[in-house]
């Protein structure tokens, strides 16, 4: 691969473009070795995927858009009596258009919807372990920094924990929960939490080290005890950032806890699997329709907010965190 | 010491006045979210009834499985009879085929239960003595009954008619009328390795190997190592094959669906960035395409896709894939606004073709913040690949769902758990590693 060297250069200007091809070759070499090893991980990924798969990919490629047709109701206002409770006039006894069933009465007359309802307590489950994952990641996050705590171990001890409650596998969580007190939101709220727990007090503790030290000095130097120069010198100047993490950490619960739900945490992912199990287009499209709606709204109103609280700053790198 | 004149402070006062007197919404602010907390939380607190849940659980069961995970129980059977006493253990024991274990010992009719030091049941045809760090109590079995002498210590309970005496963490012992029915723990994974249908069960390491190396052939048609191999892979109780496939899946699915959404969203995003395609109604298309895949959820996709693949990776691989598109593209798209256009202008003063432009004027400073970000990806979909294959979507998911969903499998979820965090810890490393090479060392 080597290019003859030019006959007209200096010693010097020969020794300098020697390197040169030598730098570009081995350059090369390792792009093509990195190539080659991507490809080999890729080609044995998918072989392995497909063979382990319970339908072959290219005998289901045709199948794709199957599920386009679990989204085609039988009429289009079918979606709006499934959504908001309505009686169907396709109603024949069975699960598939008894959407009144599922009203939660208020009062007499006045009714939820159902979707609304358990939209509600999967968001009740996301915001309610953001909730405790924020104050407890909050507690314990101080307690990380390097700035703050001088004693190495009480440091490791601290990220260690918080880095089994990120790692554990959420489903364990849930499971174990639910053993314990049968399946429901509970343990969907319990699991969510404790990993919201980890995540945020890892990425709290950063911005904590990252803090302005010169309110602490000056705290120090009037003879404030740790945790008033923590609560005066370190909460106000990290707060904005906290909060912006803890309403991106929203945005990922939403998520999270519907999957929760439907592997039996109850609330929407629960209605949704067994819809699309059943084959229920019309009450299928509305679920996802309702979960499209309330995930946009999720995310705006959070990058509204952490856009007013932090600036540009929140959108600066990375838009996921887990 | 020094101190400040009153004029000083008034003086500091009016100078900030928004520091020494807020207005009054400011000062009751924090109040007022902190009240606004408690009000949430006592609305969830009645919406999903935690309190009746909490006081539901079958907390005591928590203890229990919490040391299935990393202990084993063998049960045994005592039966008393007028022929004679016997001992019996379940058909698929632990302890194989024809158990005889050292913690029990026989001596004509009496049989001796040891659960560790200090602690055992004496048990012959008419009474047990069970003995406990020195304290003891004798139950003598009768016909209407069995019956305990003198006052029960703490460790022992009568309920109806039968004594159950508590061993601690060692076991426990059921003494029922004509039979002591013993549970014994132990702490560890049973048959880990070999079950006990194995030639190779319960042989020790140096025996497992000097029989592979140089042993007779224990089945004709395969040598020893393969036989060796396969009853590893096979082992019922902990199904290694199985398990490893699925780790293998779940790590498949969330390489191939990183790889596969970075691949795609890697062009896309130069059509979504409005510095690098001047045409808006593109950019708008493309944009909300984006958030289109990234607002359906990842659950959505892979419940749709597990109905066109049916249950497998495929189907993880294409709900990460198509999520992740949007959220990458969204996160690329971003990136490329924020580029540095002196590098493009440089590249098209010398007259480069808009493709040349893209390659050599964008791309040197952006992909390695594309491959950190897929790199970031690639990690939190490890993850996320576990429980979305809980719904069928392939993986370890489900069969970590079904094994805890037994409650007497615990052992199997531990082991599986390991696993997770082991592949969570290496791939988190080579993604820190790789990520901190390509930023530099101060990104991350």
């Amino acid at each position: 691969m080597s290019r003859a060297i030019s006959t007209n250069l200096s010693p010097d200007g020969i020794q300098i473009e020697r390197h040169w091809q030598e730098l570009a070759g081995r350059r090369r070499a390792y792009s093509w070795l990195i190539s080659i090893c991507l490809l080999v991980a890729v080609a044995g990924s998918l072989w392995f995927a497909n063979e382990s798969n319970a339908g072959k990919f290219f005998d289901r490629l045709p199948h794709f858009f199957d599920f386009a047709g679990d989204l085609i109701p039988r009429d289009g206002r079918e979606v709006w009596r499934a959504l908001f409770d309505l009686p169907s006039p396709y109603f024949d006894g069975s699960l598939k258009y008894d959407y009144p069933e599922g009203r939660v009465y208020l009062f007499a007359g006045l009714y939820f919807p159902e979707y609304f309802y358990k939209m509600l307590e999967t968001l009740n489950i996301a915001i309610l372990s953001t909730l405790i994952g924020f104050i407890f990641g909050f507690l314990l996050c101080f307690l990380a920094a390097r700035n703050l705590v001088k004693n190495r171990l009480v440091r490791w001890v601290v990220r260690r924990y918080m880095e089994i409650l990120r790692a554990f596998p959420e489903i364990v969580i849930a499971g174990f929960f639910a053993a314990i007190l049968s399946l429901g939101p509970i343990p969907a709220m319990f699991a969510v939490a404790i990993h919201t727990i980890g995540a945020l007090g890892k990425l709290f503790f950063e911005v904590v080290e990252n803090a302005d030290m010169r309110a602490d000095e000056g705290l120090r130097a009037v003879g404030a005890n740790w945790f008033e120069r923590v609560g005066f010198g370190i909460v106000p100047q990290v707060m904005p950032n906290f909060m912006s993490y803890a309403l991106l950490r929203l945005e990922i619960n939403v998520r999270a806890s519907t999957i929760i739900g439907a592997v039996g945490g109850g609330g929407i992912g629960e209605e949704l699997r067994l819809s699309i199990g059943r084959g229920h287009q019309a009450k299928t499209l509305a679920i996802v329709l309702l979960l499209l709606v309330t995930v946009i709204a999720v995310d705006q109103f959070s990058a509204w907010l952490r856009r007013r609280l932090v600036g540009n700053q929140a959108f600066a790198f990375g838009g996921k965190q887990s | 010491m020094n101190t400040i004149s009153a004029a000083a402070i008034g003086d500091f006062e009016s100078r900030y006045p928004m520091v020494f007197n807020p207005p009054a919404w400011k000062r009751l602010m924090p109040l007022m979210i902190g009240g606004g907390v408690v009000l949430y939380i006592l609305y969830c607190w009645w919406f999903f009834s935690i309190g009746t849940v909490l006081a539901g659980g079958q907390w005591q069961r928590a203890e229990l499985y919490a040391r299935d995970w990393v202990s084993y129980a063998i049960r045994t059977t005592i039966r008393m009879t007028p022929a004679g006493t016997t001992v019996s253990y379940p058909r698929f024991s632990e302890l194989g085929d024809n158990p005889n274990p050292d913690w029990v010992i026989r001596n004509g009719n009496d049989v001796t239960v040891l659960f560790g030091s200090a602690k055992s049941l004496d048990i012959n045809g008419e009474r047990v003595i069970a003995t406990r760090n020195g304290e003891s109590l004798t139950i003598m079995i009768e016909d209407d009954g069995v019956k305990p002498q003198g006052a029960l210590p703490k460790w022992a309970m009568l309920k109806e008619d039968q004594v159950t005496v508590d061993f601690g963490f060692a076991g426990q012992a059921d003494i029922i009328p004509e039979r002591v029915v013993v549970s014994r723990r132990f702490l560890g994974w049973a048959n880990f390795v070999f079950d006990t249908s194995s030639p190779f069960w319960n042989k020790s390491f140096s025996e497992v190997a000097s029989l592979i190396v140089s042993g007779e052939r224990i089945k004709p048609e395969m040598s020893n190592a393969a036989l060796a191999f396969n009853n590893i892979w096979y082992n019922s109780s902990w199904q290694h094959g199985d398990v490893w496939t699925k780790l293998m899946q779940t790590i498949v699915m969330a390489f191939m669906g990183t790889l596969l959404a970075s691949a795609v969203a890697f062009p896309l995003a130069f059509v979504a960035a409005r510095n690098i395609m001047p045409n808006v109604f593109a950019n708008q298309i493309t944009k909300r395409f984006f958030d289109f895949l990234r607002s359906v959820d990842m659950l959505i996709w892979a419940l749709f896709f597990t109905r066109a693949f049916g249950p497998g990776p495929l189907a993880g691989i294409a709900a990460i894939f198509f999520t992740d598109t949007g959220t990458l593209g969204k996160v690329y798209s971003e990136t490329l606004e924020n580029i540095d256009d002196r590098q493009r202008e440089g590249v098209k003063s010398v007259g480069a073709s808009p493709m040349n432009v893209q390659r050599y004027g964008v791309v040197p400073q952006v992909l390695p913040v594309f491959a950190s970000q897929a790199l970031y990806f690639w990690e939190s979909n490890t993850r996320s690949a576990t429980i979305i294959g809980a719904v069928g979507a392939g993986g370890i998911g489900l069969k970590l769902w079904e094994a805890m969903r037994t409650n007497t499998n615990w052992h199997n979820v531990a082991y599986m758990v390991v696993l997770i965090l082991a592949v969570i810890f290496v791939f988190d490393t080579i993604s820190n590693a790789l990520r901190s090479r390509l930023m530099g060392k101060q990104q991350h």
